[in-house]
């Protein structure tokens, strides 16, 4: 984990304020600010905080710490794909 | 804030606005504010930005953020710009875009990189090159408030000829502390010699600030890492350092 680390860190990465604009088409509360405990390593924060990597059309989130994954966001044409987590499937939303 | 719009009998928001490009002004040789006409504007808090969407004639799509500068003036709102070299959408709109034609914007968007007036501790603003556009909107706004909460920004630009906002930067304003910090060149007789920004930057100004100040740091991503890890090698609480990177 500690070379995955490290590989992200070399990539530029942006953090979740960028999502704020993609999440409030499916998602009715702003949410940047929502609050998120890592299951890997506990560390907590807000969405705003995880590290985005691309590049578009699919965002991954990741902790800060130790780089689980959050979730990814995926726009396909009219769709925006939402998988939360590592192994939890995909949401689907029409968003045109 | 949202239309509603009527789409296969489900009702959806639409979250794109018409926004008329009203005003261009240059800040340095790249960068540029611009003012756009945006109808029902509902105001926005310093910090937050917006998402720009371009359509080609062939329909290709594409969607970049920028941060708000200013508070609103009424729909009017003003964008900062950065035209980056091979950029898709900055360069286009920072210089080609018509006074008067219209581009799809949605927004205001973000509520966590934000300062509100009702914040009566000292705030720490740190900006790397165009990471400075939300934070000159928290300076604003800081002064529109009347707020006597005590403002210090260090900003961090490659030469003085690269510095925006001038205006807010010599305003009179007792209340706010700014530091330029350069990094390739710096004015003659500049006592500090130019580099990236460094510990001894971040000491004064951090020694000013309460525990439970908020710190603002906004940049491309390796001078907003540098920053953070700085500011927490310096003892501030990793929970009062906001971010926002633009890669």
């Amino acid at each position: 984990m500690a070379d995955d680390i490290a590989r992200l860190d070399d990539m530029a990465h942006l953090d979740g304020n960028a999502l704020a604009g993609p999440l409030s088409e499916i998602l009715s509360v702003e949410a940047t600010t929502a609050w998120w405990r890592c299951p890997q390593c506990a560390r907590s924060g807000t969405l705003a905080q995880l590290h985005v990597y691309g590049p578009e059309p699919g965002l991954t989130a990741r902790c800060p710490g130790c780089a689980h994954v959050a979730l990814r966001l995926v726009r396909e044409g009219e769709y925006l794909w939402l998988s939360m987590g590592g192994s939890s499937g995909a949401f689907r939303f029409r968003t045109a | 804030m949202a239309r509603a719009a009527q789409l296969g009998g489900l009702t959806v928001a639409v979250a794109w606005h018409r926004a008329r490009l009203a005003e261009r002004r240059p800040q340095t040789a790249t960068a540029r504010s611009l003012v756009f006409t945006v109808p029902g504007w509902p105001g926005h808090l310093p910090g937050q930005h917006v998402d720009v969407r371009l359509t080609a004639d062939d329909g290709y799509q594409a969607v970049r953020s920028y941060s708000l500068a200013a508070p609103a003036d009424g729909d009017r709102i003003e964008l900062g710009v950065q035209a980056v070299a091979d950029g898709e959408v900055s360069p286009y709109l920072a210089d080609d875009l018509p006074v008067g034609a219209e581009v799809e914007m949605r927004g205001p968007l973000g509520n966590w990189f934000v300062w509100r007036p009702e914040q009566t501790e000292p705030a720490l603003l740190v900006a790397g090159g165009s990471g400075v556009v939300p934070l000159a909107a928290m300076i604003r706004a800081h002064r529109t408030a009347g707020s006597a909460t005590a403002f210090h920004l260090l900003y961090s630009v490659r030469t003085p000829e690269d510095v925006c906002y001038r205006d807010v930067l010599d305003a009179h304003d007792p209340h706010l502390d700014a530091r330029l910090l350069y990094t390739r060149q710096a004015p003659p007789g500049a006592a500090r010699a130019p580099g990236r920004i460094t510990q001894a930057d971040l000491e004064k100004p951090a020694a000013r600030l309460e525990p439970d100040s908020a710190v603002y740091v906004c940049g491309p991503t390796g001078f907003v890492e540098r920053a953070a890890d700085l500011l927490v090698d310096l003892g501030r609480d990793p929970a009062t350092i906001r971010t926002e990177r633009f890669g």
